[in-house]
């Protein structure tokens, strides 16, 4: 396969980037897209070009690093990973355009590559349950029907890729922070603290600049893994009845998006 | 030096309950004078530093991701094991302890073994009350399945994203003491050298992967948690950043290497597609449940799995269920691979190359129906349908074994100490608990059986031995003068400017690796392959081209590191493989097989671990041996027939 691309190229935050083409005369069908990026920046060494700086890990869709706008839609055109996307998909001759995601949240740090540390700071402000290690009761002292936990365990699929906000026209975060939520309001281990953990992950999650939800539905249908925006309505009731029931909020003054 | 296992006396069961009673105590209120550095955020590095965090020391935990979360324990599919006996069927520690000690082919500690098997059952508590989503039967109660070389149900698992699960669990432990201030977490950043200093370890020297700056962090202790070393083979079902450095650069420091040549061949693996392939994608073992192993009983050229229908059920040998009545297809990976490997030599592989196996569930979705298939394995089926452009619900899968996980690593005390004091190994970054073979849903219990439940009682034994006030400040000279070498080490990669891509070296290494070094190791083989690293690493440091520069974001600048590191262990573990005449495990030297082509291991020459001690730059390295004492099981060669 022949392929043209026009890839962002920035060097750093501070400067301003453009797009820059590329051919590309050799590529297979099975080829990941990854891969297909691999064999350009060959390429790109060996003419003595700086190679096109991209986050790529696990290489199978589960670490959540890759992160490209394909073509106007996050990780492209199949609801997949870029990891998982291969060359097959794209036809002969073909112009793929590549950018990073865009979102105030997650400014640019070289290419294609951007920061998404803002995620880790949102999960830091209460995404997780306040147990030490050691004396826990047994595993299963407390029985959960197999529903809730099916149900928990969708949520809990999320990779923090952020392709949620990149498709939002708002670049909201609701997807990603009520996916967190949901999984832990869910389980009974989760319940003591379920209203901090809304109130606070929301705060984070205002306090970052991520924007509000307008209900598009974007980033449902662009995740990888299939979280569903009904975890944002749970979110939603969540927030709410944490609200009148008032705990104190430690951070920010945010609304649910 | 006297290696020293510090494995405690007395009765099997009893050994971890002694020695916790008799390991130093650090006071509560003491314990804020402590500081720890943490290097790695997977399983091990994550459980470490949240637990850390919690008793009160202060802990910096460093990860060259972007987040603690992207650590590649997130791929482990399939499981965790644990010796809950939720079944009813015969589980017990002894039976894990010893299923591990047999699975290993016999080169783990009996007493490091046991006590794993102890705290399984403690981890499975820990990451249920953490909100971890395992898999549940309709009564609520938690479910479980088998995994190869066990006749007991005891793997725990969340759909096939285990590893995800558990590590999402430490990553929201990590973040709860991140917020509590009692860890300080640096991301995007590098570990490149250990310091130490009267022979105790006193910090390490970083890179700031975005800016590139080299920075110094001391503290009493370090931990390293930084993974295995499969990507020595290039392609691995590894990810792409995993790398021996951190160890490697340890290892040089003074910490010996234990068993560098044991490595771990999976079994199930997607096949190689072309050149440009970058990394392999396993699927899980948990597969081989309800996948039936087979290639037809005369070789048939280029067969592919669209073509299998046509193979009558007469015509096809499913190997490991003639070859293993009573495991099938659940024998343990080594045996699996091997006899994999063994019919694609006779021919009678599968696909365009040859070069795989069939792994068949049509049964299984006659037997059970496509939607309980579906909920069992659904995500492996769609990532392999993703990959491979065929659809497993129809056709058989193509499979074949790739490098996977490495036994060996740095060599560890009972404590989790390496040879050098306050400098500790956990997870799949030392040597300790799998022998010659991991187990499946192994790794995923060490890892956080190191983090969560061993870790945080032995290393106050040794911080209430040295006492707070032994720490040495960064402005110490040994720091500014690390600080220089690191420094030194990365303008020598740039400084090169030769013709060929780090890529292409270690492309060439892996071939290497994966040829003489791999499923089967002779001494011609291996003596061959010496020479060839030898001339690889020579040409590397005289050819490579490394473009950009050191005060910026450098990928390639990175991955030439971790290369450089790769060829030097890759000798190692060369010389490991040289001197262990003997099968044994993922090992398999051809000079030392059964007539039905078997391991066989030698146990009176080779019961012992290989600790290598590090000399000089490319000089021979010192072995050292630590035997291996059986006290409660009996040496027997492995059988799974």
């Amino acid at each position: 396969m022949k392929i043209t691309l026009k890839i962002w190229r920035q060097t750093s935050p501070a400067t301003k980037g453009q797009f820059k083409t590329y051919t590309l005369g050799h590529v297979s069908p099975d080829m990941s897209f990854l891969e297909m990026l691999d064999v350009l920046n060959q390429d790109l060494i060996k003419k003595g070009e700086e190679p096109v700086t991209f986050d790529h890990d696990c290489r199978e869709g589960i670490c959540g690093v890759c992160s490209l706008y394909i073509n106007g839609r996050p990780h492209g055109p199949l609801q997949t990973t870029t990891c998982q996307l291969h060359m097959r998909t794209f036809s002969d001759g073909e112009t793929i355009t590549i950018e990073p995601w865009r979102a105030t949240a997650f400014p640019i740090i070289k290419d294609l590559m951007v920061d998404r540390s803002a995620f880790d700071r949102i999960q830091q402000a209460g995404g997780f349950i306040s147990v030490n290690t050691g004396g826990v009761p047994d595993a299963n002292e407390i029985p959960i029907s197999k529903k809730i936990a099916d149900e928990a365990m969708d949520a809990a699929q999320c990779i923090g890729c952020g392709a949620c906000v990149a498709a939002c026209k708002n670049a909201s975060a609701m997807l990603f922070v009520s996916a967190k939520v949901s999984q832990f309001a869910l389980l009974p281990q989760g319940k003591p603290e379920r209203k901090e953990r809304v109130e606070k992950m929301v705060a984070q999650m205002d306090a970052e600049g991520f924007g509000a939800c307008t209900n598009t539905r974007a980033c449902e249908a662009e995740c990888p893994k299939g979280i569903k925006i009904t975890n944002i309505a749970r979110m939603n009731r969540e927030y709410f009845s944490a609200m009148v029931s008032s705990y104190e909020v430690a951070a920010g003054d945010g609304g649910a998006g | 030096m006297k290696l020293d296992s510090k494995v405690p006396e007395g009765p099997i069961g009893e050994k971890w309950t002694r020695h916790k009673f008799n390991l130093k105590l650090v006071n509560p209120a003491n314990k804020r004078k402590y500081d720890i550095i943490i290097v790695g955020t997977g399983l091990a590095g994550a459980s470490a530093a949240a637990s850390l965090g919690e008793l009160g020391y202060n802990v910096k935990a460093f990860t060259y991701h972007d987040s603690p979360r992207r650590a590649h324990s997130i791929a482990a599919q399939g499981g965790i094991n644990a010796a809950k006996n939720y079944q009813n069927d015969g589980d017990s520690v002894y039976r894990l302890f010893y299923d591990t000690i047999k699975g290993g082919d016999y080169r783990a500690r009996e007493g490091n073994v046991h006590r794993l098997a102890e705290v399984s059952v403690n981890i499975i508590d820990q990451c249920v009350a953490q909100g971890v989503p395992f898999a549940r039967e309709y009564g609520g109660l938690l479910a479980n399945r088998s995994f190869g070389g066990a006749q007991v149900s005891r793997t725990f698992y969340a759909r096939g994203q285990t590893g995800q699960q558990l590590l999402l669990g430490a990553y929201g432990a990590l973040n709860r003491q991140i917020a509590n201030g009692k860890v300080k977490m640096y991301t995007r950043s590098e570990m490149l050298d250990v310091i130490v200093v009267d022979g105790k370890a006193r910090g390490i020297i970083t890179r700031d992967l975005v800016t590139g700056k080299v920075e110094a962090h001391s503290a009493h202790a370090v931990l390293l948690c930084t993974g295995g070393y499969s990507n020595v083979f290039y392609l691995s079902t590894s990810a792409k950043a995993c790398n021996a450095s951190a160890a490697w650069r340890a290892h040089k420091k003074g910490a010996f290497f234990g068993n560098p040549c044991f490595t771990q061949i999976h079994p199930t693996c997607i096949p190689v597609s072309g050149d440009h392939q970058s990394k392999l994608t396993l699927m899980s073992e948990s597969l081989r449940n309800d996948g039936r192993v087979w290639v037809p009983k005369t070789a048939v050229k280029g067969l592919k799995a669209k073509e299998a229908a046509n193979i009558k059920e007469e015509d096809r040998d499913y190997f490991l269920e003639r070859k293993y009545p009573s495991f099938g297809n659940l024998v343990p990976r080594d045996v699996a691979s091997r006899n994999a490997k063994t019919v694609c030599d006779e021919g009678r592989g599968v696909g365009p190359t040859g070069l795989a196996v069939f792994m068949d569930f049509s049964d299984a979705i006659k037997r059970d129906g496509r939607k309980m298939i579906e909920q069992k394995y659904g995500n492996l089926f769609d990532m392999y349908q993703q990959i491979t452009g065929d659809n497993p619900y129809e056709v058989p899968m193509m499979i074949f074994p790739a490098v996977h996980y490495t036994m060996g690593g740095l060599w560890v005390d009972y404590n989790l100490m390496t040879t050098v004091p306050g400098l500790y190994a956990l997870g799949e970054a030392n040597f300790s608990d799998h022998g010659a073979n991991r187990l499946g849903a192994s790794a995923l219990m060490q890892g956080l059986a190191d983090g969560y439940f061993v870790i945080p009682y032995t290393i106050g034994d040794y911080l209430a031995t040295i006492g707070w006030n032994d720490k040495i400040a960064t402005d110490h000279p040994a720091f500014t003068e690390g600080i220089e070498n690191v420094k030194a080490g990365v303008d020598r990669l740039l400084s090169i400017k030769g013709n060929k891509t780090v890529d292409e070296f270690h492309r060439q290494l892996g071939l290497i690796m994966w040829e003489y070094c791999g499923m089967s190791r002779s001494e011609t083989g291996l003596t061959k392959a010496k020479k060839m690293i030898q001339d690889l690493r020579s040409e590397f440091w005289t050819n490579v081209s490394v473009l950009g520069s050191a005060n910026e974001l450098n990928q390639e600048l990175e991955k030439a590191g971790r290369v450089a590191d790769f060829l030097e262990l890759g000798e190692l573990m060369i010389d490991d493989a040289l001197n262990r005449n003997e099968s044994c495990g993922g090992h398999f030297r051809e000079e030392s097989a059964t007539e039905e082509g078997e391991a066989k291991r030698n146990d009176d020459a080779f019961a012992y671990v290989a600790a290598w001690e590090y000399t000089r730059e490319s000089q021979p390295e010192n072995l050292h041996k630590e035997e291996l004492r059986f006290e409660n099981v009996k040496l027997t060669q492995r059988s799974y027939k």
